[in-house]
């Protein structure tokens, strides 16, 4: 074929680059892990292979593990418990409130964590109990990662007739909890499960905000590895953040499988507030 | 009507979100508002972010590293999104999963990533040490957070891009090129306009974290002179509260703004277009 023929180089060049942009994005994620795992990285893995950096990762940052995981799991159970519900009103309503709450609902993501910070800080940094514990954290952690669960949600209610099985089920006599807990979440829960995902991945790898919030005695994995990277040596660096890479990976790939079918419904979020 | 009836719950349903969003959200940014006017300069604190040498040179080094980022972005996932759209090959869904693993890294990372590269024990230096024999150092530094914010935006950028090339008309490049069009008239009047709604988002995307993320800088160098390090030195070291808030609320205003204005010019293209 001529035209094929023609375009060979043009393919070839593409490839090319894209590989070279792969590389770019992959290198230096491999380059951390092997950092992580050498004796000297200046004199390379011919120093010799250890564990003594993650050993000492653990010691040093255990407490910022668990903390994160703490917070990842609370703002899981919050955006539930409050985001699900709400998706599911904003798709049975249309009214010109629930559109202005959506819209709101969204604004955290358009503005710098460092300035939803600091208006943080500037209205609550005087309760001192709430400024120096975990929950303060938490709350900047719920207004980042609220938008998500709610859109995931409400995208997948959108996609579905929502109403007639709701008319179906209330002609029937169900009441509006009811309809929920059978009607709403059944049919809402593959963006229910995205929507968690992107919640608890976000939430692990949150930094912005975080920081400005953290205290001496509240760090965040994120936190720790800004900390690692000013003050340690490359090589614990390089431990952290593979210890890092192990709990938020999966979550990446996991998000990336479920993404496959289900992502145009996801992408049509902005059509639905078209409405 | 069910309607009717459904409103007590309905509202109960919502009353928590708007809570949070009313106490944490709405709050915090009004008192944001308030105290950036009421330090020793009043509302001059606003006018202060474009007549003090030091805040503005760092805004217009933000928006100008901002609008590099972007149309750097844009062009290397713009050609590599469409190329993965478009072509099947071996390895093909690995080179996508390399290539969107980093979509959920934060900016500490990404600055870490970039050290890899690019800091004094760095490939990119290594390589070169082996070339010219000159160890190329440039992550501490304004090119270190471009390359940054660079590998930031690329996954969620090629995915976008990937998305919107599939929805792409295939008949209208054969059209083109059956009427004898090059390739590059193909991309520059059928691809490029096709994917405009797509590349307007993806680059207020990149545009507005560029401007507003803090983990990489942070990561990097305290002192690269971009207006969230600026922020964070004002507030944390001099004490400089209503700066600090005056400089929030701009920035915040520009990311907001421009995502907005990306997200209407995109959605009426797609309303036009369907």
């Amino acid at each position: 074929m001529g035209t094929d023929v023609r375009r060979r180089p043009l393919f070839a060049m593409q490839l090319g680059f894209t590989l070279l942009v792969c590389a770019f994005m992959f290198v230096p994620i491999v380059l951390s892990i092997m950092a992580g795992f050498t004796s000297n990285y200046i004199r390379g893995i011919s120093s010799g292979l250890t564990l003594r950096w993650i050993v000492e990762v653990w010691a040093l940052y255990r407490d910022a593990i668990g903390l994160s995981l703490l917070i990842a799991l609370a703002c899981l159970a919050i955006t539930l418990v409050v985001g699900v519900p709400t998706a599911y009103v904003l798709a049975k309503a249309n009214h010109w409130s629930t559109r202005l709450i959506e819209e709101l609902l969204v604004t955290p993501l358009a503005i710098p964590g460092l300035a939803i910070a600091l208006g943080l800080i500037i209205t609550y940094g005087a309760l001192r109990e709430f400024r120096t514990h975990w929950t303060f954290i938490l709350v900047g952690h719920v207004l980042y990662t609220l938008p998500f669960m709610v859109r995931s949600v409400l995208a997948v209610l959108s996609s579905i007739d929502l109403r007639t099985l709701e008319e179906g089920a209330a002609s029937l006599g169900a009441s509006y909890w009811q309809r929920f807990f059978t009607i709403g979440l059944p049919n809402a829960r593959s963006g229910i499960v995205a929507g968690a995902l992107m919640v608890v991945t976000l939430s692990v790898g949150e930094f912005n905000i975080t920081w400005m919030l953290h205290t001496p005695l509240n760090k965040t994995v994120p936190v720790g590895l800004a900390d690692s990277y000013a003050s340690m040596r490359l090589e614990i660096g390089s431990a952290y953040t593979t210890i890092f890479f192990l709990m938020i990976v999966p979550l990446l790939i996991a998000i990336q499988r479920l993404g496959k079918p289900r992502r145009r419904s996801v992408r049509a979020t902005p059509a639905v507030s078209t409405r | 009507m069910v309607r009717r009836q459904e409103a007590p719950h309905l509202l109960l349903s919502i009353v928590p979100v708007v809570t949070i969003f009313a106490a944490f959200f709405l709050l915090p940014f009004a008192r944001l508002l308030v105290a950036s006017l009421e330090g020793p300069l009043g509302s001059g604190a606003y006018a202060a972010v474009l007549t003090n040498p030091r805040y503005f040179s760092s805004l217009v080094s933000t928006i100008l590293l901002a609008l590099v980022v972007t149309f750097v972005t844009l062009i290397i996932s713009g050609i590599a999104g469409v190329f993965l759209d478009r072509n099947h090959f071996a390895g093909r869904s690995m080179v996508i999963a390399a290539l969107t693993l980093p979509l959920a890294f934060p900016g500490v990372v990404v600055g870490f990533m970039v050290i890899m590269l690019g800091g004094r024990q760095g490939a990119i230096g290594e390589i070169s040490k082996m070339i010219s024999g000159h160890n190329l150092v440039f992550a501490y530094s304004m090119a270190g957070l471009f390359v940054g914010y660079v590998y930031f935006s690329i996954p969620r950028v090629i995915l976008t891009v990937m998305a919107a090339a599939e929805k792409l008309d295939r008949n209208l490049e054969e059209a083109a090129r059956s009427l004898g069009a090059s390739s590059w008239r193909v991309v520059a009047d059928v691809i490029i306009p096709g994917l405009m709604p797509a590349i307007l988002s993806a680059g207020a995307f990149c545009f507005a974290t560029a401007m507003g993320a803090f983990g990489t800088a942070f990561t990097l160098a305290t002192d690269i002179n971009v207006l969230p390090m600026t922020i964070y030195t004002e507030f944390t070291q001099r004490a400089n509260i209503a700066s600090a808030a005056a400089m929030s609320v701009v920035l915040g205003l520009i990311t907001w703004v421009v995502l907005a204005i990306a997200r209407t010019a995109a959605g009426g293209t797609v309303a036009a277009a369907g």
